[in-house]
């Protein structure tokens, strides 16, 4: 089952954080959805670090990063 | 082209730039007429703003300092070129007014900034070392406020109006720089005829300066306290490499201008009372970690829109016109008749510390929801 993370609206750090916290429980693809580009990089960072892939897309205005484990 | 810039802006290379950067441009700033291991502050700066406004009368620091105009403005135009100019505010913003107050005068104990501090340990200012220490400990509390789930709240996207009240009030500003007016006599706008405030960069040069570091920074998010938060939270070295790279730039340039002067006491705008100067930046980086960033990062986010941010900014010129009329500020260490006169702080003073970090505790302790 997809897990979501709705970070929009939340500045840093908290955005990455709430991204690591599911990340943590190990339940993938996580769905995020930010509304800065900030955010956005900032949680693609830290995904791509701990070694998954990205996939972003523009929602106008938001975007949504699929998380998977490459 | 614009996709690129950003991918390079977005990595390890741009931030490392933009650190070193800035770095090059406070201690050239420096040399072309700004205060002395104060290339930039930005703490130092909106307290001069504050002077220039009248919101304190300390003759001495007063000036509308062109360095902050131009980091907020050169993030608007950085903001508009690359599509991320947005609107959005709502976030407590009476908390982000009074952490800014406190963060304001936890900075003007020490007497600068986060970026003032690496600016003046890259001069051979060593009191900078406890205030370092300090900061890092103030962000380390408010680090362990966020995983007990401290939050400001979402903000919300609002109408593009709210967004260009900081760049509007930063044209404001500069209209006062550039004509000069008198209000009322013996009023406001003042401009300081000695000390620090009298101490300046060419105004064009100061200008172009702030524009090129406001765009820089917010192409990549460059935070001095996000930057020790980030190695605490994540052991995310990112932001951190950018400061890094300003304290090594600014080091290397002090030594090539003949600005590095090492010592410990009577240093340029600054004390040697280590306890104080501790505290003062434990407050500060407490009530910048709670806020979302270091006051530079503040104002960037205000000039691309962030209400929320630009709130903060006005608690901080509001805190510095508070520190200062009520006696809070610190005294720079003196020297009388070849006598070390070691500054410091006023009894209100060491108050007005202990109550910001009582309040910013309260903040922290009262404000934490359930993030999952």
């Amino acid at each position: 089952m997809t897990v979501q993370v709705d970070a929009r609206g939340f500045s840093c750090p908290q955005p990455t954080m709430l991204v690591a916290q599911a990340i943590d429980q190990g339940e993938f693809p996580i769905e995020v959805l930010v509304d800065t580009v900030t955010s956005r990089e900032n949680v693609a960072r830290m995904a791509k670090s701990r070694g998954l892939k990205v996939e972003t897309e523009d929602l106008g205005g938001e975007f949504k990063l699929t998380l998977t484990q490459a | 082209m614009r996709e690129r810039l950003s991918w390079f802006f977005a990595s390890r290379w741009g931030i490392i730039l933009t650190g070193a950067i800035i770095g090059i441009v406070a201690t050239v700033l420096q040399k072309l007429g700004n205060p002395k291991n104060m290339g930039i502050c930005v703490a130092c700066f909106e307290r001069d703003i504050a002077g220039a406004l009248g919101l304190h009368r300390v003759a001495t620091v007063q000036y509308i300092r062109p360095e902050i105009i131009g980091f907020v403005l050169g993030s608007t135009l950085a903001a508009l070129v690359f599509g991320e100019f947005k609107a959005r505010a709502g976030s407590a913003p009476i908390v982000r007014f009074l952490l800014g107050v406190f963060a304001m005068i936890g900075a003007l104990t020490f007497l600068g900034c986060p970026w003032r501090a690496n600016l003046r340990l890259a001069g051979g200012d060593f009191t900078a070392i406890p205030a370092l220490i300090g900061l890092a400990a103030g962000i380390s509390i408010g680090v362990w406020f966020l995983k007990q789930g401290y939050t400001l709240g979402r903000t919300q996207k609002t109408y593009p109006s709210v967004g260009w009240i900081m760049p509007a009030i930063m044209l404001g500003m500069f209209l006062l720089l550039i004509f000069r007016p008198t209000f009322s006599e013996g009023g406001p706008i003042f401009f300081s005829e000695s000390g620090p405030g009298s101490l300046h960069a060419p105004l064009l040069i100061s200008l172009i300066a702030g524009l090129l570091v406001g765009f820089l920074a917010q192409r990549t998010r460059f935070c001095t306290v996000g930057a020790i938060r980030d190695v605490i939270l994540m052991r995310d070295t990112h932001l951190i490499s950018g400061v890094g790279a300003l304290l090594v730039a600014a080091f290397v340039m002090n030594l090539l201008l003949g600005q590095f002067n090492p010592g410990v006491t009577a240093q340029p705008v600054a004390h040697s009372n280590h306890l104080w100067n501790f505290l003062g930046m434990v407050l500060a980086g407490l009530s910048y970690t709670l806020a979302g960033g270091c006051p530079g990062r503040q104002l960037f986010l205000s000039g691309e829109g962030d209400g929320d941010a630009a709130v903060f900014v006005l608690g901080m010129i509001i805190g510095a016109g508070i520190s200062h009329n009520f006696a809070l500020a610190a005294k720079p260490d003196a020297m009388v008749d070849g006598v070390l006169k070691v500054g410091g702080l006023t009894p209100f003073g060491m108050g007005a510390v202990i109550l910001g970090i009582v309040v910013a505790l309260v903040f922290g302790f009262t404000m934490r929801q359930k993030t999952n």
